[in-house]
């Protein structure tokens, strides 16, 4: 939008003075839209058509069991949503699992983030290779793999931690709340940590080599260059992984659905939204709750980039 | 320092592969060695893969993977094609609603999958893509195209297009050109992006959930969580792990060959700030 009101009057003024320069102009614009367009268009319409349409839905009292008795109830299906305590405690599970999974993945992010920056040459391919696999991996497959480590039938968590004195070995991770949600958090971190860290490397190499090396030399111990150097000369890169991988969590389904299926205490919003629409077919409700759910991403990322004064686009425009 | 260095490599190594490793001999074990609670099967056999390849899980598992291989390589290649001819008009061509193409993209990325699958279970089942490939390649795009447009203008901008210039001084035509030296030098970046593209159309499991019903269309991961094992009274775990291990295989090569890409390709993306 910004780039359309300065651009408008700057191609007018080079019609007026250069002519044959404006045609350049408006050639150049029509195949930026002939080449960008179609790319455009597909995203436009996979994604708010349906939104709409979510919106118009979750103005209905509308179930596929009963489809003709669908009747217009206005903001009621918002109201029965929010004053259910259902709602409410999958928005705080939800959180939970955002703030506690970012909080650990970006710490241990950086840490990876270091050795792969660092790393001796002989073992930084290798390095790299193993830190990729957890992110190449399927997430049902790592949920189940964490699942089956703890699992009480078929795990050997259990039976490790029984050497562990004074560790309860017979816990059945899957059948309490705070066991339950660790074990998912677990995979989550192991699942996107690299992520993070590949991000957070990309900041660390943007760190001038000279900046820290100087501090070094005028006598800074290793953690004051990481807290006065290091760290605010990648706080683009920080800022980024932060808020992909905050967006990324609010939106976790796969690994609650493998392992406890939202029970003892692990139903996050995205699975109440399947299953109000596509298990119980309340499809004016589950609209409603993903109309909600898509509020609060927004909100999120609304929230994140005001905050943190990132802006995406920089840098991506190249010579507007 | 060198040793410190071996020892840190081990323990990433142990974390980040510890639990392929336990899927990998879980995959091993027959089913009495699946509740004695051991790392290791106390007799390796392989009744698990041929159970999913030529036994009783054989239909559910090759359907399913035979409908992840296609739906995720066409879902790629229409995102890849489409993000590349998107990220060039962005990299080289100067118009208005650049920027708006680039916030868009980014807030697809953002969207929650999960507010769209209503709403495409509703109209897919209108319009009849319900359980169908164009069912999951569509929504698929959603998925790939943004970061696909990201990762490309970041990788795009860098190319050194005055090469193409000096080229054509040189003698060479501008399509002579744009191939001899812009192309090649394009590529790495395109075919990093195609891989990546590819992890997110193989990963997804929400769509897949949601918009299939039957064999049909539906993809490894949602087949996963419908193994229900040779028989009602035995777990499927073992059975789960194999296929597990096999939709893995595939990924692990790929990252094995290409991570310097890779690594490159994700880098680039996001972080110019």
């Amino acid at each position: 939008m910004t780039t359309e009101s300065t651009a408008q009057p700057a191609a007018s003024r080079k019609k007026s003075v250069r002519p044959v320069k404006s045609k350049r102009t408006k050639a150049e614009a029509r195949l930026g839209w002939w080449l960008a367009g179609p790319a455009f268009f597909i995203m436009i319409a996979v994604i708010f058509y349906p939104l709409m349409q979510a919106l118009w839905d979750s103005l209905f009292s509308y179930r596929l069991t009963a489809p003709d008795d669908r009747e217009f109830v206005g903001l009621s299906n918002y109201l029965t949503i929010l004053t259910d305590s259902v709602w409410w405690s999958g928005f705080a599970v939800t959180v939970l699992i955002t703030v506690v999974t970012v909080a650990v993945e970006l710490v241990l992010g950086f840490a990876l983030a270091l050795v792969m920056h660092k790393a001796i040459t002989s073992t930084r391919g290798f390095v790299r290779t193993v830190i990729l696999v957890p992110y190449g991996i399927v997430t049902v497959v790592s949920a189940y793999a964490w699942y089956y480590m703890f699992s009480i039938d078929s795990g050997y968590m259990n039976n490790w931690m029984g050497w562990v004195p004074g560790v309860d070995s017979d816990l059945n991770w899957f059948a309490q709340a705070g066991s339950a949600l660790t074990v998912i958090m677990l995979s989550e971190i192991w699942k996107t940590t690299p992520f993070i860290s590949l991000l957070l490397l990309a900041g660390l190499a943007q760190v001038p080599e000279e900046l820290s090396e100087a501090a070094a030399v005028d006598g800074a111990t290793w953690r004051q260059r990481l807290w006065k150097v290091i760290l605010p000369n990648m706080k683009a890169a920080i800022m980024v992984a932060v808020l992909f991988r905050a967006l990324d969590a609010f939106r976790i389904f796969d690994a609650v659905f493998i392992m406890t299926n939202g029970d003892y205490g692990t139903e996050v919003l995205s699975l109440l939204a399947y299953r109000t629409s596509i298990v119980r077919l309340e499809i004016g409700l589950g609209s409603a709750v993903s109309v909600l759910l898509f509020l609060c991403v927004a909100l999120l990322a609304f929230i994140a980039v005001k905050v943190f004064k990132v802006d995406l686009a920089r840098g991506q425009g190249g010579k507007s | 320092m060198v040793a410190g260095w071996w020892i840190l490599t081990a323990f990433i190594t142990v974390w980040c592969l510890f639990p392929v490793a336990s899927i990998l001999t879980t995959s091993f074990k027959t089913p009495g060695d699946l509740s004695n609670n051991q790392f290791l099967p106390t007799s390796w056999s392989t009744m698990n893969y041929e159970e999913i390849i030529t036994g009783a899980s054989r239909e559910l598992f090759l359907t399913a993977l035979w409908n992840s291989i296609g739906i995720s390589v066409i879902a790629t290649f229409i995102a890849v094609v489409l993000a590349t001819l998107c990220a060039y008009a962005i990299a080289r061509l100067n118009f208005p609603g650049k920027r708006v193409v680039l916030t868009v993209s980014l807030m697809v990325s953002m969207f929650p999958v999960i507010s769209l699958v209503t709403p495409l279970f509703n109209m897919w089942r209108t319009i009849g893509l319900y359980d169908t490939w164009l069912g999951l390649i569509i929504p698929y795009l959603s998925l790939t195209l943004p970061i696909a447009i990201w990762t490309l203008a970041a990788f795009f901008q860098q190319i050194p297009w005055e090469l193409e210039q000096a080229a054509q001084v040189d003698g060479a035509t501008p399509l002579q050109a744009f191939r001899k030296v812009i192309v090649p030098l394009a590529l790495p970046g395109v075919f990093t992006t195609a891989i990546i593209a590819f992890f997110i159309a193989w990963n997804d499991f929400v769509y897949g959930m949601s918009l299939t019903s039957s064999e049909a269309a539906r993809t490894v991961p949602a087949a996963l969580a419908f193994f229900s094992g040779a028989s009602q009274f035995e777990s499927p775990t073992g059975a789960i792990s194999a296929a597990a291990i096999i939709v893995t295989i595939p990924i692990v090569i790929l990252v094995v060959l290409f991570q310097r890409q890779i690594v490159a390709g994700l880098t680039s993306g996001a972080v110019k700030g």
